[in-house]
């Protein structure tokens, strides 16, 4: 089956636990303002391969990755839900740990089937209120929610990211509504922050897509290690 | 046991006892230890001490441009010198190269312009003594270029071939020091008496003479030696009875054999092992604790830590930092299934913290898959916290070199006491495209050098034209190369054969002869190049080819993709091929490392731009490294291509430098040590026979490089061997920072 992906990443090892390969696909129905891989946004012709030839090339790095495993990214891995899936399979059947690193705007048939053969779901969970969801990144906060009740129901392994951007969720109110949004859930086994950083500004500029954030700040490692304490006591 | 009841007490005997076989020795009496780091113990307030003086003498070296002082009255040999201690109340072993600490002694056996314009390199003059006496005696480097060809002059000055030993010592002999210890002088000189006559009943041929002259050489150096460690107080004719003698006996073998020789890398060898059978003895006695264990090897490596030899500036260019290359290996498993890994693997990698990072002794860690997990989770997180080790693969060397085998300088295999090596620097690969382009004219110095063919002026090279003009050339290369290693060899066996090394060898020592290519991932990317995309080369006013128009892209090595890689694989397994027709001197056996230590800076200086795009005079990637930066799939596809190069192609070693900042090994200290063991496993698996780990931030060092007294310990690896970086010059240290760092995607 065809797909289309945006590149390889050979070695991974933030995107999962272990050492990881990270297939970045490409095709996103969102766009998040702060989104580090604009150029995996659309789906491109010249980019198209066949799902064989992709777990191919992944499983040359079986050696070193078969204590951690591989992470569909991207782009949004459900968007091509039946190619991941069919990559996927191939790699599970050699005993490969399979993660998707997914928004949760997409569920489809195809995606409860690509969910049938992923170990652990990396949820980005973007923001806390429905109307920042909308402003920023053009998703839904209750969408992603229900994604997060459904992996609940599955008994899949979740970790979930979250992106903190200077003045736009770097404070506490949002940091205690995300644990009041997460709390309860038994499938949640780690929650990641992960600080906005501008080194994507020259990929968009290279687009010739104007990056939202440009002249937002990088996020400050010491006060995002303040916030997720925060979080953690709270969680 | 009747002979040395009290040397050989509680050993397990057998046929090492009448002979020497120190291998059967450690397989009979070691312990593996397969437990975790928590054993060890920190450093005696004696090695505190000691190690403060060493600093302070250390410090002084620096200050003083890198060299403490020349002793230029006294030619080094064993017995010259008298002896000399750092601080003689805190010394548990002893034994200094010269009179006084750091001092670097003369050695002019190598060669005499060598030692004198080293002398003025930092300020001294060669005493008028020494001058007079060399005036009359033939150098290794004087009888070389009594035969050297015009060609051999011509492939050596365009840099076709560079750093080739024909001027100092050449080094890569590893003697087994471990037999002074187990044996006493007295044993192994009776044993070489014997071989002696035995070689008497023979045919005096050519050959058998040599080696009967040779032989006696190394019964009077062995002879040198007794007296050399009496110097000292200490009588070593008989065995070490106890670990503190072990330990010095062994310094004493090494020690003499530097006083002998200054090769350019004089590995320790793998005496970690069996060094712990005396320590597991006298702690069984009763006599000695792990403080007193860590303390004898902590205070060993203080004394390699001085080990100095007295290099030329040219000579620093080709080999940054000062190196010895007191390789000592460490790990591996042995042919039974047990481990060779005993509380001394630990407590070698240990000095580190002990005593500091540094470069040297090269602590090489022996991969195997079977290796006790503790012992693979300490070795990566030594990786991470020091960058001073390297990895070289057992389960790789194990079926081809036995499990007594050891590291000579960095990457090649010897099986200890057993196989000797012709060393023969390398080889420009580039250099050999871009002269098979221009029909065998060198188009820097505008010289013919190899056969005359027109020059390949066409519109857009063709890749099967090229690769037949090039195979053509390679083949003449070869015979070019082997000749000059012949030539080399003959004469260092004639004018500075290494006496003590080689009376800690079995007589009937096997040889091998290793030749080296530089330049491999760009010579690969220039024929994909030709082969991918579309290559005009650009004509001067001779018409020679002075540089390349590529137009598209096309693929390069580092990124797994079977295309170049297999264009790189093929290169070598035809180098080689092509090496093998030629006859070497004694029969040696051709290997062939993809290694260049420092010296990709001077390669690539010394060569014009080539097809892959890269600037004339751009330096090379070391060893076999991709070209920095175009690896543009992560880390492990770059090591996936280097590990498809064949280890049965290039027995004498593979070498690959690998860099990665901490935040893309893992989030915190656990996960990088268990991210480093998955990623050393699946490189080793496949294959791969060796990588230098270094886990650093680019910026770190470039504050390095402006802020060089912030940092006088940073150590990073970089072919093959460690350095202090402040060491390099400012050019490798630029080299170093624009490499390839693999960062968080």
């Amino acid at each position: 089956m065809k797909g289309y992906v945006h590149s390889l990443q050979s070695m991974g090892t933030l995107d999962g636990p272990g050492v990881r390969a990270v297939l970045f696909t490409e095709g996103c129905p969102l766009r998040c303002a702060y989104c580090h891989n604009p150029d995996t946004w659309e789906c491109r012709a010249e980019d198209a391969a066949e799902h064989t030839e992709i777990a191919e090339r992944i499983l040359r790095l079986y050696p070193y990755i078969k204590d951690g495993g591989v992470t569909f990214s991207g782009g949004e891995p459900c968007a091509q839900a039946k190619f991941v899936c069919e990559v996927a399979r191939v790699l599970r059947d050699k005993g490969l740990h399979i993660a998707i690193d997914t928004c949760g705007d997409i569920d489809n048939a195809d995606v409860d089937e690509l969910l049938g053969v992923t170990d652990l779901v990396l949820l980005d969970v973007k923001f806390t209120t429905e109307s920042d969801y909308v402003k920023y990144c053009g998703g839904s906060l209750a969408r992603t929610l229900s994604f997060l009740d459904k992996l609940e129901r599955l008994g899949k392994n979740v970790w979930i990211r979250h992106v903190v951007v200077p003045t736009l969720n770097d404070n506490e109110k949002d940091v205690s509504r995300l644990a009041d949004l997460l709390r309860g859930y038994k499938c949640i086994k780690r929650v990641d922050f992960l600080p906005f950083k501008t080194l994507c500004r020259e990929k968009y500029e290279s687009l010739g897509i104007s990056f939202p954030l440009a002249d937002t700040p990088q996020m400050d490692k010491n006060r995002l290690d303040e916030l997720y304490k925060g979080f953690e006591g709270s969680f | 046991m009747e002979r040395f009841a009290n040397e050989w007490e509680n050993f397990i005997g057998g046929v090492w006892c009448d002979k020497p076989d120190v291998r059967e020795f450690i397989q009979k009496n070691y312990t593996p230890y397969i437990g975790d780091e928590s054993f060890l113990a920190g450093p005696t307030e004696r090695t505190v001490r000691l190690r403060a003086a060493l600093e302070e003498k250390l410090k002084e070296e620096r200050e003083k441009g890198g060299v403490i002082g020349i002793d230029t009255g006294t030619v080094s040999s064993l017995t010259n010198y008298p002896a000399a201690y750092l601080s003689r109340e805190d010394e548990l072993i002893v034994g200094l190269q010269t009179g006084e600490p750091l001092v670097r002694s003369v050695n002019p056996f190598g060669g005499i312009r060598m030692a004198r314009s080293a002398c003025r390199a930092y300020g001294y003059e060669l005493s008028e003594e020494i001058e007079r006496e060399f005036y009359y005696r033939t150098t290794h480097n004087d009888g070389v270029f009594r035969v050297y060809t015009d060609s051999m002059r011509a492939m050596r000055h365009t840099g076709i071939l560079t750093g080739l030993p024909d001027a100092y010592g050449r080094g890569r002999i590893i003697g087994d020091y471990r037999r002074v210890a187990l044996y006493g002088i007295d044993f192994l000189i009776e044993q070489k008496k014997q071989d002696k006559v035995e070689l008497g009943k023979k045919r005096m041929t050519e050959e058998n003479i040599r080696l009967s002259e040779e032989l006696y050489k190394q019964i009077s150096f062995l002879e040198k030696l007794k007296e050399m460690a009496a110097l000292y107080g200490i009588d070593i004719s008989r065995p070490a009875s106890n670990a503190r003698e072990a330990v010095q006996w062994l310094y004493f073998g090494y020690l003499a054999a530097n006083k002998e020789q200054n090769g350019a890398a004089m590995s320790l060898g793998r005496v970690g092992t069996f060094l712990d059978i005396y320590m597991e003895r006298d702690i069984r006695r009763g006599i000695l604790d792990e403080h007193g264990a860590q303390e004898l090897i902590d205070q060993f490596v203080i004394k390699l830590r001085m080990i100095r030899h007295l290099r030329t500036p040219e000579y620093n260019e080709l080999f940054g930092g000062d190196p010895m290359w007191i390789t000592e290996a460490v790990g591996g498993m042995g042919e039974d299934g047990r481990t060779l890994v005993t509380k001394n693997a630990y407590r070698f990698l240990h000095t580190l913290y002990n005593l500091g990072y540094a470069p040297e002794p090269n602590l090489t860690v022996l991969w195997s898959d079977k290796l006790p997990q503790p012992f693979k989770r300490y070795c990566a997180k030594v990786s991470i916290d020091t960058d001073s080790i390297q990895y070289e693969n057992d389960d790789l060397m194990r079926p081809r070199f036995g499990d007594d085998y050891a590291i000579a300088c960095c990457v090649s295999a010897m099986k200890i006491g057993k196989q000797m090596q012709f060393f023969g620097a390398r080889c420009n690969l580039p250099k050999i495209l871009l002269l098979a382009l221009n029909g065998g004219r060198e188009e820097k110095y505008d010289m013919q050098i190899g056969p005359s063919m027109p020059v390949m002026n066409d519109d857009v090279l063709d890749y099967d034209a090229v690769r037949r003009r090039l195979d053509y050339y390679l083949g003449w290369l070869a015979g070019e190369y082997v000749d000059t290693m012949n030539v080399i060899h003959f004469m260092h066996d004639k004018y500075a054969y290494e006496k003590t090394q080689l009376a800690l060898h079995d007589t009937d020592v096997e040889r091998v002869m290793a030749f080296g290519a530089a330049g491999l991932s760009v010579i690969a990317d220039s024929l994909s190049a030709i082969k991918y995309a579309r290559v005009h080369p650009v004509l001067d006013e001779r018409g020679l080819i002075c540089g390349f128009e590529t137009e598209g892209d096309f693929p390069k090595f580092g990124n797994d993709d079977d295309r170049v890689d297999s264009i790189a694989s093929e290169l070598l397994d035809r180098f080689i091929t092509e090496l093998r027709k030629n006859p070497t001197y004694r029969g040696a056996i051709h290997t062939l490392s993809v290694l260049t230590i420092t010296s990709n800076v001077v390669y690539g200086k010394k060569t014009g731009a080539t097809p892959d795009g890269r600037a004339a005079g751009e330096p090379f990637a070391p060893g076999a490294n991709p070209m920095h930066n175009r690896e543009k799939c992560g880390a492990l596809a770059s090591l996936n291509s280097v590990a498809k190069l064949s280890y049965d192609s290039c027995r004498d070693g593979i070498s690959n430098t690998f860099s990665i900042v901490p935040a893309a090994l893992g989030a915190d200290d656990t996960e990088r040590v268990d991210n480093l063991v998955s990623i050393l496993g699946g490189y080793f698996a496949q294959n791969a026979h060796h990588i230098n780990i270094n886990v650093l931030d680019r910026q770190k060092l470039i504050d390095a490089m402006e802020n060089p007294e912030l940092y006088p310990n940073l150590t990073i690896r970089v072919s093959g061997y460690a350095v202090n970086f402040h060491k390099l010059s400012r050019e490798q240290q630029k080299e170093v920072i624009s490499r390839t760092f693999h960062e968080t995607v």
